[in-house]
């Protein structure tokens, strides 16, 4: 993929609000099997099942790595989706917080922009599952929206 | 790094490591993650490039997702190294530094470190780097609770 092909297609997606089709551009977000979509007025990332997911087979649990991939993938959705955005977002850092054990199941992810600077926006991410109440992990990340 | 208890069997670890984190963990079957070293408290792993991993379909890099997996993979593995027993452990938390792009087409390699095992919480150290150690691409420091719920990975591997 080019650089225009990909400025066109996340373009496309963020004018007709077809949010779904940034996974398009991820493989990695594929390889996740995330599908994203509003909801309210909220954008909610949803990672079904897999059982390659796994991190703990005798729990079973879902791997640290699987969670940390759904928050930092749904950060860069919240920040695709904004107005203003027009680059693939380059991360910085990433703090992941493992704050339950995420069971075998769908996992569900959001993500709020804390602070949108002219360089860095800082993203905090939440995911869970049965119950929104009950965070299973949670992330905060940096990234780099300047173009070049 | 706390000071092992009996001289540290590098051959009989890396052969769990290579069978146990792979057979028990299906994300790290499904990311191909090879064991590549142990020691006391110290595991080295590799995420080999893949197209399906990539996070910028324009540059070609791996996903951060697919790095904190290995970075997670590999610190927890420090863990069981530095453990007097092999008990459960969970990650408490990872933080991940992006020190600068990783080279599009190649494979990533972690070293981690576990430097402080407490009575409930381990403390880890790593690096991912394409083929030099000095010059890393990320860094991380995480947090484990040890002797978590659950059975032990390396006891059900028949350790």
């Amino acid at each position: 993929m080019t650089a225009e092909e990909l400025r066109a297609l996340l373009a496309e997606a963020r004018t007709s609000r077809d949010f779904g089709r940034f996974v398009e551009a991820i493989p990695f977000a594929r390889f996740l099997g995330l599908s994203v979509a509003m909801q309210g007025d909220e954008l909610v990332t949803t990672m079904r099942f897999d059982p390659k997911l796994v991190g703990n087979s005798t729990i079973p649990a879902l791997h640290g790595g699987t969670m940390g991939g759904l928050l930092e993938s749904a950060a860069i959705f919240t920040l695709l989706a904004a107005p203003e955005s027009v680059v693939l977002p380059k991360i910085i850092n990433i703090t992941v917080d493992y704050l339950r054990s995420a069971r075998a199941v769908e996992t569900y992810a959001a993500g709020v922009i804390t602070k949108q600077g002219r360089r860095v926006t800082t993203v905090q991410a939440f995911a869970w599952q049965e119950d929104r109440a009950k965070p299973v992990t949670s992330a905060h990340a940096h990234f780099l929206v300047q173009d070049g | 790094m706390p000071e092992p208890r009996k001289p540290f069997d590098r051959e009989r670890a890396l052969s769990v490591m290579a069978s146990a984190f792979r057979t028990m963990v299906p994300l790290n079957a499904a990311l191909d993650l090879e064991a590549i070293d142990c020691d006391f408290g110290v595991s080295v792993m590799r995420l080999p490039w893949r197209a399906d991993l990539v996070g910028n379909p324009v540059r070609g890099v791996l996903h951060g997702g697919a790095i904190t997996a290995l970075v997670d993979a590999c610190s927890g593995a420090s863990v069981f190294f530095a453990l007097p027993k092999p008990v459960p452990i969970a990650t408490l938390d990872l933080r991940i530094d992006y020190l600068k792009p990783a080279t599009p087409h190649k494979a990533v390699t972690a070293r981690a470190e576990c430097y402080r095992v407490g009575r409930n919480v381990a403390f880890t150290r790593a690096i991912a780097y394409h083929d030099d150690p000095s010059d890393p691409i990320a860094s991380s420091a995480g947090t484990f609770m040890i002797a978590t719920k659950g059975d032990s990975v390396m006891r059900k591997a028949g350790s």
